[in-house]
């Protein structure tokens, strides 16, 4: 909700304020219907009894949230233990999502500073360039990656052909496969908050720390840097969110070794476990996760306005 | 030491990784149109430059259940970003043009709920909603959950632009006793055009991608183009797929470049 405050520009005026209810309503009415309510059922499902084959029985249980903590219900009569199947595959998605944040990252700052130091005119196209993969079909763009990382694909043609290997390397179906994936769906969302922030910065601070004899790379770390911290943190967030409950990258790169919880998830509704409650379970604990990294962003970034004010 | 063309900005290495960026960027989306147009019945080798595979797609064995899942596609998208660019243009209205009010910050977050909850967990919360309630997956319900997820994107580019239009020519336009109907249709809305025709381009280019949430609510038998792709490439990638992920491709490039200059014209007024 970081953008709320983005949004109400100085524009914003009162002309159609008689109107307003009316207006708003149908997005209320809709987004009420078909995305909260949505949202509590699921909620709600989550607590149910599993029936055989999909589908739910209307008896309260705690067995899909047992399932996916322990070994055995948390209130019977033996002591349950932890069980580690499926925090695994949680912790394994955060590991990811963390590898792919990293490496967009390392790519995404020197992008996003490198655009914000073009002349004026120049920006809107660099920025537009690195937009335009991110409105290509996210599928799409996983298959070739999958094309491009395959033993015998252009990748590993490359690297051949340039000497540097002499047998190609298997990077399709590991962990780094994946995390290359991700790395890849995500990357412009890195650049574009970074960008903005280092297109802000005030370049005479950086300035006046070389006439107190900074080097470059003191002046980065040292005055630039905390300077754009808030596009820096939205930037990892925008790629660590979508990261974590993708769905396609460990599917079609990482084969079934590397299972990530929005595999897991899937798996519950269109595959062969059929286990609705445990389904709505594992996404209730995604959610939550991704709501608590928003609130943390939100309260940062609602701090450091007040600093600057 | 001499300050006097002293560069602060430029940092070495950072136009390299730049430009490796775009590559990394561009080169996957390069190849799979390169291979496209590979006249040979692999993936792997390169045997000559055809547009048979463009031709298989037309007319090919799975020709007609391409046709029908690009109709549904097509449609859907069409169909989704005209109801959601509406139900966004009035929102936007409120809240740029609403003064203040309560409910301004639970409104903004309901608006941009699909866009904060992951788009897995969106599908699965979609698909109970529609189980609890009885409606048969098919193409309605793939509908009803593309104009959901589209609202968002229509809104921000609609509302960015109203925040950019003064309302001195509303104000004036009621001086002129014009209604604050006339005043909206008349002027406000031509005048937020761009902002109406990107946001409605990016609906219907993220209408048209979407491949989780359709996977989820669509039911048996009925596919879209993503979802056809992905059965396709579950049984290994055809040069047929990489045909008409390129088409696509071309096609969502086309539409992103429209949407830009539309926005960028305006800038200029």
């Amino acid at each position: 909700m970081a953008g709320g405050a983005a949004s109400g520009g100085s524009a914003a005026t009162d002309t159609y304020k008689e109107a307003r209810n009316w207006l708003l309503l149908p997005s209320w009415v809709y987004l009420g219907a078909f995305v909260l309510v949505p949202v509590i059922m699921m909620l709600i499902y989550s607590f149910l009894t599993k029936e055989f084959r999909g589908g739910v029985v209307w008896e309260f249980s705690t067995a899909a949230y047992d399932q996916f903590f322990f070994d055995r219900g948390l209130f019977g009569d033996e002591p349950a233990r932890i069980e580690w199947t499926y925090i695994t595959i949680f912790w394994r998605s955060i590991w990811q999502a963390g590898a792919a944040t990293l490496l967009a990252l390392a790519i995404g700052f020197p992008t996003a500073y490198f655009i914000a130091t073009r002349p004026e005119q120049a920006r809107p196209m660099w920025v537009f360039l690195i937009t335009i993969p991110y409105w290509v079909n996210l599928l799409i763009r996983t298959v070739s990656m999958k094309f491009m990382l395959r033993d015998s694909g252009p990748l590993n043609d490359f690297l051949i052909g340039t000497g540097l290997i002499n047998d190609p390397i298997s990077i399709i179906n590991t962990n780094f496969a994946v995390q290359l994936g991700l790395f890849y769906s995500y990357l412009p969302f890195m650049v574009l908050p970074i960008y903005a922030s280092v297109e802000r910065y005030n370049f005479s601070l950086s300035e006046a720390a070389a006439d107190l004899y900074a080097s470059k790379w003191v002046t980065l770390r040292r005055v630039l840097l905390p300077a754009v911290k808030p596009g820096v943190i939205a930037g990892c967030i925008l790629v660590f969110v979508p990261s974590m409950g993708s769905f396609l990258a460990p599917d079609l790169l990482g084969g079934a070794k590397n299972f990530m919880i929005g595999s897991l998830i899937e798996e519950q509704f269109k595959g062969n476990a059929g286990n609705w409650p445990f389904g709505a379970a594992a996404s209730m604990v995604l959610l939550s996760m991704v709501l608590i990294v928003l609130m943390i962003f939100a309260r940062q970034q609602a701090k450091a306005e007040k600093e600057a004010s | 030491m001499r300050r006097s063309n002293y560069d602060v900005k430029g940092l070495p290495g950072f136009f390299g990784i730049t430009i490796l960026c775009l590559v990394i960027l561009y080169a996957p989306l390069l190849v799979v149109t390169v291979y496209s147009l590979n006249d040979s019945n692999s993936i792997t080798n390169w045997e000559g430059f055809s547009f048979r595979w463009y031709v298989d797609v037309f007319s090919g064995p799975e020709s007609q259940k391409f046709k029908i899942a690009a109709w549904n596609s097509f449609t859907i998208a069409i169909i989704a970003a005209t109801a959601a660019t509406t139900i966004s243009t009035l929102a936007a209205t409120a809240m740029v043009r609403g003064g203040k009010f309560k409910l301004r910050t639970v409104s903004f977050g309901l608006i941009s709920l699909p866009l904060m909850v992951p788009e897995i967990v969106l599908a699965v919360a979609t698909l109970i909603f529609f189980n609890s309630v009885g409606f048969t997956r098919g193409y309605m319900t793939i509908l009803i959950a593309h104009i959901a997820f589209c609202i968002p994107f229509a809104y921000l580019p609609i509302s960015a632009r109203m925040q950019g239009i003064d309302d001195s020519y509303e104000q004036a336009a009621q001086d002129l006793y014009a209604t604050k109907r006339q005043a909206f249709t008349r002027i406000l809305l031509p005048m937020m055009l761009p902002g109406i025709i990107s946001g409605y381009l990016l609906a219907f280019i993220v209408s048209l991608d979407d491949f989780i949430i359709t996977n989820f609510v669509k039911g048996a038998g009925v596919e879209t183009l993503p979802t056809a792709i992905f059965g396709s490439v579950k049984q290994g990638i055809k040069p047929n797929i990489m045909a008409i992920s390129t088409m696509l491709l071309g096609f969502s490039v086309l539409l992103v470049t429209i949407s830009y200059f539309v926005s960028k014209t305006d800038n200029k007024k």
